[in-house]
């Protein structure tokens, strides 16, 4: 999207998972225009498409409530256990984009903690995890 | 059930395909008319007894089962048929041929040295070892290629070595390894340890012989030569000490107790016999095959590459192909709307979530473990069936390259 006010981005190419989101919010704070790329499998495309849908014409304060992994889950009719993951790292990404967007804006409301939801740590753990997986093999690789 | 409603609901979209090209012969097979034609009767017309027991089925089922073992005994070279023990599969045969081996040899040490790009039931057992005290090794490959280090297996193998677990042909890269050259370094380095070999995607695309590469035990299974799942092969030199590693009545298989498979057998020995009958026009097909399906994509298809040796060091039948800015587990989807059924190495595919070892070990960057695909092809594919899937493959990529888009990108 061109004419994005935000794009966010979550999870990590190094465990498969990647989305980013585009989201173009006007000045009453409403999502006109949601769109995603995935880097990932097809329950991430799914999860990461139905979280579009779902949130376009959504105040982001809605946005931020109403949009929980285990509602994108039901919505796309259900994930195997091994796939829920894909589910929450699609949530932390559009909470991302909500928290960015008032970041750069300066003022963020009190709906916001300032601590991380579920869904944002999910994707930071998963980011995490990657790194250490992309270390550990680094350093196995320099032993050789 | 709301899982499988919604596999139900995937399996209608794919009414009405114009044609149907299976390539994932790497997780399971088709099994030819042929071989199923030769074990229906094996079910309920003879041979159906219990080959321990004293009336005519048994008997039938005994000679039944010693007639495949002689005949495989033949085919992987060795000298009597009691050197063939069949299992359940190839998992089973690979723990029988560690755990079975390390406990009836308690005196040989407690090392065991393996390639990093062994097939995950040897790594599984392996691990599993570690309780006993075991510790393994692994011997890296060469970059690329994918071919056994084997200087680092001379430094590796030592006299505390008790089992070297090296496979013949690598399942997901197709690289022949040279495991005669191993076996005459880690003999040289300890006669006492036990050399064993992984065969399974070796045995029917590969000619080779136990005594010419002189290991002291090789598994081949079934499905991997178009036979039934569910059975494989141990073969275990004369003279070699092997444990049962599970208990139960023993029958004709002294390493493997309960009742015989009969139908299983006499269906891995048929596939086997099919294939090794006509072997080298066999090989030459499934060659021809391969050939067309990769130098097709590489004519059609950018930011590619190919994953394992080039040439004579590769399994016949192998493709293994990276696709950059594309997701591979959902690549094997899109493919399969299309009625072309392929497997990949991407983390999301796996049930650990980890990309595959193999691509990783042999220097691969996350991204084309990701985007790999996985491809075999066998005799019985045919030049309409490669350009089918040489006609499915850019579009579905390019969709799966759409929606991934500028994300993931390194």
């Amino acid at each position: 999207m061109d004419d994005a006010t935000v794009v966010a981005v979550a999870g990590n190419p190094a465990c498969g998972d990647m989305v980013t989101f585009y989201l173009k919010i006007n000045d009453q704070e409403v999502i006109e225009k949601a769109t995603f790329e995935s880097y990932g499998c097809a329950a991430n495309i799914a999860t990461s498409s139905i979280v579009t849908e779902m949130i376009k014409g959504l105040s982001l304060e809605s946005a931020w409530k109403d949009i929980t992994w285990k509602k994108v889950t039901e919505e796309v009719g259900g994930l195997p256990t091994i796939k829920f993951h894909c589910g929450v790292l699609a949530v932390g990404a559009l909470k991302r984009a909500v928290r960015l967007y008032y970041e750069k804006k300066g003022t963020t409301p009190e709906w916001v903690p300032k601590e991380h939801t579920f869904e944002e740590k999910q994707a930071l753990e998963e980011e995490e995890l990657a790194k250490m997986l992309s270390k550990r093999l680094k350093a196995e690789e320099e032993k050789k | 059930m709301n899982m499988v409603e919604n596999v139900k609901e995937l399996l209608k979209l794919h009414e009405g395909l114009k044609r149907e090209v299976y390539l994932d012969n790497e997780n399971s097979t088709i099994v030819p008319k042929e071989v199923i034609d030769a074990m229906l009767p094996y079910y309920s017309e003879r041979a159906y007894g219990n080959p321990t027991l004293t009336h005519k089925p048994g008997w039938e089922a005994f000679t039944a089962i010693m007639e495949s073992s002689k005949k495989i005994a033949d085919y992987v070279g060795a000298k009597i048929l009691e050197e063939i023990n069949f299992t359940p599969g190839e998992s089973e045969a690979n723990n029988l041929a560690l755990m079975g081996a390390a406990s009836a040899n308690p005196t040989k040490g407690k090392k065991i040295v393996i390639s990093e790009i062994e097939p995950i039931n040897v790594l599984n057992v392996t691990d599993l070892m570690k309780k006993q005290g075991y510790t393994t090794t692994k011997v890296p490959v060469t970059k690329v290629e994918g071919v056994l280090d084997l200087e680092r297996l001379k430094e590796v193998v030592d006299k505390e070595t008790a089992l070297v677990s090296i496979h013949l042909v690598n399942n997901e890269i197709g690289t022949i390894q040279p495991i005669k050259e191993a076996v005459d370094i880690v003999k040289d380095r300890n006669p006492m340890a036990l050399f064993h070999t992984d065969a399974s995607d070796a045995y029917g695309r590969i000619p080779f012989n136990v005594q010419d590469l002189k290991v002291d035990m090789a598994t081949i299974s079934s499905f991997k030569i178009l036979g039934p799942r569910g059975t494989a092969a141990l073969y275990i030199r004369e003279g070699v000490n092997v444990e049962r590693i599970i208990e139960g009545p023993i029958g004709t298989q002294k390493l493997w107790p309960g009742t015989e498979n009969t139908p299983l057998i006499v269906g891995f020995t048929k596939a086997s016999e099919l294939a090794f009958n006509n072997f080298d026009a066999n090989v030459a097909k499934m060659r021809a095959m391969r050939d067309k399906l990769v130098d097709g994509i590489f004519a059609k298809m950018t930011d590619i590459t190919l994953n394992g040796t080039k040439g004579s060091g590769r399994s016949p039948d192998n493709a293994n192909i990276s696709f950059r800015r594309c997701e591979g587990e959902a690549l094997t989807i899109e493919l399969s709307l299309k009625g072309v059924y392929v497997s990949s190495g991407s983390a999301c595919s796996r049930r650990l979530l980890q990309p595959s070892h193999v691509l990783i070990a042999i220097g691969r960057h996350f991204s084309e473990a990701h985007g790999s695909i996985l491809m075999k092809t066998t005799r019985y594919h045919t030049e309409e069936d490669i350009n089918y899937v040489l006609d499915s493959i850019p579009s579905s990529v390019e969709r799966i390259r759409g929606i991934v888009g500028s994300t993931g990108v390194d």
